[in-house]
């Protein structure tokens, strides 16, 4: 239908009086992993909620695999979708948060198996093989009746990244996923992701781990003060930044 | 000795136990007989006489249907004052402000007197009769369905709607608080898995607020235990107190009488609190002692600049 699976147009978001992203333009091909740099309050995080659609945009359109997200067009206006078909919308796309966001008061394998049983009306012993094989993947095959509290981060990471990849995503959203993590755990978070990358995932990665960036990114947007002030292929970006500000950033985080 | 202290302390202690017990053994004017074995000729215990014992059944009764209103009522209450809809929060505010404003007493015996204001209850067209008289029909009302109001509003339900309709509002509260401690980082990411709000609220957000929710409800419960001695001004003559008063009344015993109503509230509230570990404990699930030394370790180690190195031995 369409060869691109997300595309964003002119996105505009404001927080009462404070617009926070100012015309946000971006294109991601399928299987194509986009990294987003950035300063702290850039609109980075808001930018990503508004992709699936839990902040409404003020102004512009963002589509997923070809549909437009959280409405409905019909004769040259948008109407806002109801609650259930913006759910039905967020089942394709897997989000995984700074804090991890498990859910405590269920072990590893039920925080898997809940949305696709729950929301889906999955059958349940089917779920459960996926969700154990996909625990495995992630190297948590050993933990899956642990609490998440029993875990550290960088497994409670893991966790949420096998949670998300339960419901069979076309597109991972991932917002500084190693960012509340202790230095020597972050290696394994973004392992998993580069797997994940390599399996052929279409992903936009929120991070500051330039090296990842470098390594895996297929394409580098750099934002500051709600707008894309730079992008292109990540080596060219990182060693030839063409822009003051990028040039700053990347040598406060270098 | 190393610690005198202690010792004087649990000397003193000794001897107050050792007076409280010679005063309940020795003082006749307890009369444990009639409280335990035979009240009058042939009869039971007063604690086990039929009156009694119908009487503590009606407090039971009571108890439980009075908290399934307020626990029921209590939670969507709480759901609507955190709704963004600003009439339905405005409904729940004013709600809890009147029924956390007037005494129970005052309450139960309100509803008692209810019936005063109608003759009939029911459900139908609101200002049915006038309706009926501005289109020339005089009988007609408008009523669907409807019972005598004095049947209806008399006694039992009366206490327990005055009960019950209190109790929500502080339910009410009490949810909300749950509800709130909860991180909105959870509904998060529920909500982006693509759970409906309805499904958030009762898959992720209320099991966990209970951990919140359940000791003050257990408060709430045993309290009510106790509150349902109230509507003996409705009137409502089935319940534990009237009846033993009751007993009272007849025998002109007092003191025994005070002891065997004391000893059965004891009773009640002792299997209620056993009752309340055993909730508490399921809910406390996933945030094991355990889990919790292990976060505090982490959370001490990060402080200190250091480096958690544990990786989580399954436990
Ligand atoms: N829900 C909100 N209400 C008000 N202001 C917000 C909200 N979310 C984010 N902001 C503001 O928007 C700006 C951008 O935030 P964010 O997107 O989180 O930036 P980043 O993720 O790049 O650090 C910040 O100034 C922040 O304070
Ligand atoms: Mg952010």
């Amino acid at each position: 239908m369409t060869d691109e699976m997300v595309r964003a147009d002119n996105v505009h978001k404001s927080f009462g009086s404070l617009e926070v992203l100012k015309g946000v333009d971006l294109a991601v091909r399928p299987g194509e992993v986009c990294c987003v740099l950035g300063p702290s309050g850039s609109g980075k995080s808001t930018f990503l909620r508004c992709i699936n659609h839990l902040e409404k945009v003020n102004a512009g359109r963002i589509f997923v695999d070809g549909q437009l997200m959280g409405y409905r067009e019909r004769g040259g206006k948008l109407h806002e979708l109801g609650e259930k078909d913006v759910a039905k919308q967020r089942q394709s796309i897997g989000m995984v948060f700074q804090r991890f966001n498990l859910f405590p008061h269920m072990t590893v394998l039920q925080n898997v198996m809940e949305a696709p049983c729950r929301v889906k009306g999955e059958n349940k012993s089917e779920v459960r093989d996926r969700a154990l094989s996909l625990l495995e993947r992630v190297g948590l095959g050993a933990k899956v009746d642990n609490y998440p509290a029993q875990l550290s981060g960088g497994q409670q990471q893991r966790v949420a990244i096998a949670r998300a990849l339960a419901m069979r995503p076309k597109l991972m959203l991932f917002d500084e996923p190693t960012s509340a993590l202790d230095p020597e755990l972050v290696g394994e978070v973004l392992d998993t992701m580069k797997g994940l990358a390599q399996d052929g995932m279409t992903m936009i990665v929120v991070t500051h781990e330039i090296g990842f960036a470098r390594e895996v990114g297929d394409n580098l947007i750099f934002m500051d003060g709600g707008v894309v002030v730079e992008q292109g292929p990540p080596r060219d970006v990182i060693s030839n930044p063409q822009h003051e500000r990028t040039r700053a950033f990347l040598s406060k985080v270098l | 000795m190393r610690r005198p202290g202690r010792w004087v302390a649990l000397g003193v202690i000794a001897i107050l136990v050792a007076m409280f017990v010679h005063l309940l053994v020795t003082n006749d004017r307890f009369r444990w007989s009639f409280i335990f074995l035979e009240y009058q000729d042939g009869k039971r215990g007063v604690m086990f006489t039929e009156p009694v014992l119908e009487g503590l059944r009606g407090t039971i009764l009571l108890t439980l249907t009075s908290m399934a209103i307020g626990i029921g009522l209590g939670v969507v209450i709480a759901i609507m004052r955190l709704s963004t809809n600003r009439i339905l929060s405005s409904v729940a505010f004013v709600y809890t402000w009147f029924f956390r404003a007037v005494p129970r007493l005052v309450l139960a015996v309100l509803f008692g007197n209810l019936n005063i204001l109608w003759e009939r209850v029911g459900f139908g067209l609101p200002f049915g009769t006038q309706i009926g008289k501005l289109f020339g029909l005089d009988g007609f009302d408008g009523q669907f369905y409807s019972i005598k109001a004095s049947d209806l509003l008399a006694g039992f339900v009366a206490g327990m709607l005055a009960l019950g309709l209190s109790e929500a509002a502080y339910m009410a509260e009490i949810v909300r608080a749950g509800i709130q401690s909860i991180d909105p980082g959870q509904s998060e990411a529920a909500v982006a898995l693509g759970m409906s709000r309805g499904k958030v609220l009762r898959r992720i957000v209320l099991p966990q607020a209970m951990r919140v929710i359940v000791p003050p409800t257990g408060n709430e419960i045993i309290a009510m235990v106790k509150d349902t001695s109230l509507v003996a001004f409705v009137p409502v003559t089935f319940e534990l107190w009237f009846q033993l008063t009751q007993v009272s009344a007849r025998t002109f015993v007092v003191l025994p009488v005070i002891v065997a109503a004391l000893i059965w509230y004891l009773i009640l509230c002792t299997v209620l609190m056993i009752a309340q570990f055993f909730v508490e404990r399921h809910f406390s699930k996933g945030y094991g002692s355990a889990g919790k030394a292990k976060q505090r370790l982490r959370n001490i180690q990060a402080e200190q600049g250091g480096r958690f190195s544990g990786t989580g031995e399954s436990g």
